[in-house]
């Protein structure tokens, strides 16, 4: 006589849900696994991007990382510098793995090759997805205008530029294409000489366009004068405080959208001399 | 060593090769031949040509696309989808080259024969390319875009190598020593797209099973051995979507029983009959 050997009934419809869930599961593992890693190689927040690109998000999603623009860059290896007979450096760069930038799009690191705002901006009009968006460097008059670039803007750190100490430096300021519109010297006396002038740089934030030129030439042993994204480099005041000697900043006031400013909560909503007088024995 | 044995093989190296240096000779010389790179390209400084993938991606990531890169992408999808088939894979794309030495490797080696066998679906590529577009979808970048080895090598030869090449590496010894065929056969999403692209094409290879000696040398070199279930059975085309085109089949078959022919698929889904 045999044996009957127990055997748990695999159902046809126990096989498919088994199987769903672990397909599913596994998706799911995938999937997780992936978005993290995409939304780590988001995260690059101090990268500085061609001219006219669009704000980061929208950069990122629409940039299909073909390298038209660095190839169609004045900076580019293929455009042999006829003084020293050798190739231009790159401006724009695509990322590496290593770079710290999501990997594949178009940076520039203005310390080593800044950007020299070509007047007709050929970077721009290759782009075949329009993450660099001609619209955003075109005036008026419907030309490409190089000052509308806007990859950054320039920070001086006051600590380390030497013409905050006194030695007199205005290497930034005279290789700024747009000299004296996006850094000016403010011209200050030297109390501790008594007898010398600071010459110190100032960047105009509605002029500069981060093109790099000041970060490039700037004397010191690490650039005392340095290029960062707008988002990173300024703060933002918000619509409590305006100008009020300014008649342009006043019109805020008026476009401000009415809305309730009055705290209400349960004090509130009792009157004051109500509140105050609470609890007092008279 | 006859040449009629590597004759797709050689054409398909010198096509190959030939687009890369294309590629590198626009940045490196301002070729204006072909700029750009796979994903992306200029034909004489005119014609625009992207890979349709990453611009579904980049739709999925919620992208506003310029009029350029979306011809590109129907212009692709025109060429492949009516004459290349699956071309792109075994043709263009140079990870085919990494992917097909450790193949090759795998077969003078005896891999196949030493180590255990892992099987693996070989639709996954097709759940990959969902998952790609979900993953773009909810995280705003196109995912497959910033893991794609199939990108980090082209532009590697056109912008310079750096530490992505590590993943080329990988994909090799994953091909070589844990499964066959495994990146190309078997995960990239890319070939899935391009295997639905190319389903319907004309230019397909054609069995006489007439001549058929049942050698199997075609199965043995095929890297979707599966698109092969006709030999020595029926004298009909290879139907199946995953058939790169690559024509090593037909290379190293001594008996005239495999080629390349013209499918007309309107008449004739299966070919059975011509």
């Amino acid at each position: 006589m045999s044996k009957e050997v127990k055997k748990t009934k695999i159902s046809e419809r126990r096989k498919f849900f088994t199987l769903l869930a672990q397909n599913a599961g596994l998706g799911v593992m995938g999937g997780l696994l992936w978005a993290g890693y995409a939304s780590k190689a988001k995260s690059s927040p101090l990268t500085l991007r061609p001219p006219a690109a669009l704000k980061e998000d929208d950069f990122l999603r629409t940039c299909i990382k073909c390298g038209l623009c660095s190839e169609a860059c004045y900076n580019r290896p293929s455009n042999i510098d006829k003084e020293t007979g050798k190739p231009r450096g790159r401006t724009l760069k695509m990322a590496k793995a290593e770079d710290n930038v999501t990997i594949g799009t178009p940076f520039f690191t203005p310390r080593d090759v800044p950007c020299y705002m070509c007047e007709d901006i050929p970077c721009v009009p290759v782009c075949p997805t329009e993450a660099l968006d001609p619209l955003l460097v075109t005036n008026d008059k419907n030309e490409l205008d190089p000052n509308m670039m806007d990859m950054g803007i320039a920070v001086v750190d006051q600590n380390s530029c030497i013409a905050f100490w006194g030695i007199q430096c205005d290497a930034c300021y005279r290789a700024c294409p747009l000299l004296d519109v996006a850094i000016s010297l403010e011209y200050d006396r030297n109390e501790r000489t008594g007898k010398h002038a600071f010459l110190k740089p100032i960047v105009h934030m509605n002029a500069c366009t981060g093109c790099g030129l000041c970060e490039q030439a700037c004397v010191t042993e690490k650039a005392a004068i340095f290029v960062q994204p707008r988002e990173v480099a300024l703060g933002r005041p918000g619509d409590h405080y305006v100008k009020g000697w300014d008649k342009k900043d006043q019109q805020r006031i008026q476009n401000r959208v009415d809305k309730d400013v009055t705290t209400h909560d349960k004090r509130s909503a009792k009157k004051p001399e109500d509140y105050l007088n609470m609890g007092v024995e008279y | 060593m006859k040449w009629s044995n590597y004759k797709y093989l050689i054409l398909r190296r010198i096509t190959q090769l030939s687009l890369l240096f294309l590629y590198f000779a626009g940045n490196i010389y301002g070729w204006k031949v072909l700029s750009g790179d796979l994903s992306s390209s200029s034909l004489f400084s005119t014609i625009p040509l992207s890979d349709p993938f990453a611009i579904l991606q980049m739709l999925a990531a919620g992208a506003t696309i310029g009029v350029n890169a979306i011809v590109g992408a129907v212009l692709i999808t025109l060429f492949y989808g009516l004459i290349g088939g699956r071309a792109f894979c075994s043709w263009v794309c140079p990870v085919n080259m990494i992917t097909d030495l450790a193949n090759w490797l795998r077969r003078v080696l005896y891999l196949d024969k030493i180590e255990r066998k892992v099987w693996a679906s070989r639709n996954i590529r097709y759940y990959m390319l969902g998952l790609a577009l979900i993953v773009s979808f909810i995280s705003g970048l196109a995912a497959f875009e910033i893991i794609s080895p199939i990108t980090i090598l082209n532009r590697g030869v056109v912008f310079g190598f750096g530490a992505g090449s590590g993943l080329l590496i990988a994909i090799f010894l994953f091909d070589l020593f844990v499964l066959k065929n495994g990146w190309c056969g078997h995960i990239c999403p890319l070939g899935g797209v391009h295997s639905m692209i190319g389903k319907m094409n004309f230019v397909r290879v054609k069995h006489n099973s007439d001549n058929c000696t049942l050698c199997m040398k075609c199965k043995d070199v095929c890297p979707e051995s599966q698109v092969l279930g006709m030999i020595g059975k029926r004298s009909e085309f290879v139907v199946k979507a995953e058939c790169t085109n690559c024509g090593r089949c037909v290379d190293v078959c001594d008996d005239d029983a495999l080629g390349f022919n013209i499918r007309n698929i309107l008449n004739d889904t299966k070919g059975e009959k011509l």
